[in-house]
């Protein structure tokens, strides 16, 4: 397992011009991100909707990347995106896994079958052409150049550690810098949406 | 038999709908309201088709389509559409998403008594979310669903299209 914090560092440097989309990343994102205006920080809108979101968004903005960094909690929820977006096949669609095997912004739970789920596997299983898995940051770091010069779609799984919350969300400090709203007027003006 | 098939709503009326209001993708999941549409859909080329698995996954789809953009369709079932209600308060609602569902009605009967609870509950459902919606039962009420996208645009909100029409069989 290695730390989200830590991975994304790494990640930064490979960002290119690419949309991020970082999911519950994000509280470490807003604080490495060097192009917040291609960021799209959502928080949670509904939990188990964010690997479709970015299959929307992938589909409507085919030239640009567009990278997300799910969690294992949400995708579970929703495993039925994998073969739809194994079917719309977007090129330009790279789908991080966090997997920290728990459902820490509840405290810690753990998911179903936690420590023997192969995200990768069932990723290829869908139709997927390509799928990865890294528990260290090392081989994570070797890779990531790669994966991310081949077109997508591609899944990649990895364990990191949880950072569980027990507070009561009322009492959580708030990562977020800018609302929803923010984020979807800066996207469009970055990108040049007009409607 | 004739009354029955002036009272039809035609698939080709509902794509011409469709075209006038500039979509580009359907979010759907097949269902015995609008099986009609399928080979339509698939036929046309300025409509490109994403099928789900769950009806959830049709409001985050949409929502990324529409922040990016596009003009996305939503088109499933009322069955499928309660199942959805946390998407859509997240993903469509809680993100301004002016997007139309059309919604197959199953159960809805004019006539009668309803027995199908799916059906019973689908209007309450929308209430409770808030989300006004129109009845489209034939070819005459077709022009409702521009003034769902109409609205939609305008209060960039959901807008809801009953679909009252069931069974005109797949392959037509």
């Amino acid at each position: 397992m290695f730390r989200t914090a830590d991975m994304l560092e790494i990640f930064q440097q490979y960002r290119g011009d690419a949309i991020v989309i970082p999911g519950r990343g994000g509280r470490h994102w807003v604080h490495l991100s060097t192009c917040p205006q291609r960021d799209v920080p959502l928080g949670d809108p509904a939990m188990g909707g964010h690997a479709s979101f970015a299959l929307g968004l992938a589909l409507a903005q085919p030239d640009k990347k567009v990278i997300l960094f799910d969690s294992e909690g949400d995708l579970l929820m929703n495993l039925g995106a994998l073969p739809t977006i194994a079917e719309q096949a977007p090129h330009n669609f790279y789908h991080f896994l966090l997997d920290n095997e728990c459902y820490a912004t509840t405290g810690g739970q753990p998911v179903p079958n936690a420590k023997s789920v192969a995200y990768d596997v069932m990723a290829r299983g869908a139709g997927y052409p390509r799928a990865f898995a890294f528990e260290n940051l090392e081989d994570f770091a070797g890779n990531l150049q790669a994966i991310l010069d081949q077109p997508g779609p591609v899944l990649v799984a990895m364990k990191v550690t949880p950072e569980v919350e027990n507070n009561p969300i009322g009492q959580r400090p708030r990562w977020q810098t800018r609302t929803r709203e923010q984020v979807v007027r800066d996207l469009k003006t970055e990108l040049g949406i007009t409607v | 038999m004739a009354q029955a098939q002036e009272a039809q709503l035609s698939p080709e009326t509902v794509l011409e709908e469709m075209k006038k209001n500039g979509v580009t993708h359907v979010v759907w999941l097949p269902d015995s309201e609008t099986n009609w549409l399928y080979l339509l859909m698939q036929a046309e080329p300025s409509l490109h088709l994403i099928a789900v698995s769950r009806e959830g996954m049709a409001f985050s789809t949409a929502a990324g389509l529409a922040v990016g953009g596009k003009t996305p369709i939503i088109l499933i079932q009322n069955t499928g559409l309660m199942e959805s209600g946390d998407s859509l308060r997240g993903w469509a609602l809680g993100m301004n998403i002016p997007v139309v569902l059309m919604v197959g009605y199953r159960g809805w009967t004019r006539h009668g008594i309803t027995q199908d609870t799916a059906a019973t509950y689908t209007e309450r459902f929308l209430n409770a979310f808030g989300i006004n919606y129109y009845l489209v039962e034939s070819n005459a009420d077709a022009s409702r669903i521009s003034v769902a996208f109409a609205e939609a645009k305008k209060t960039t909100r959901p807008v809801a299209v009953l679909v009252g029409d069931e069974y005109h069989g797949f392959n037509r």
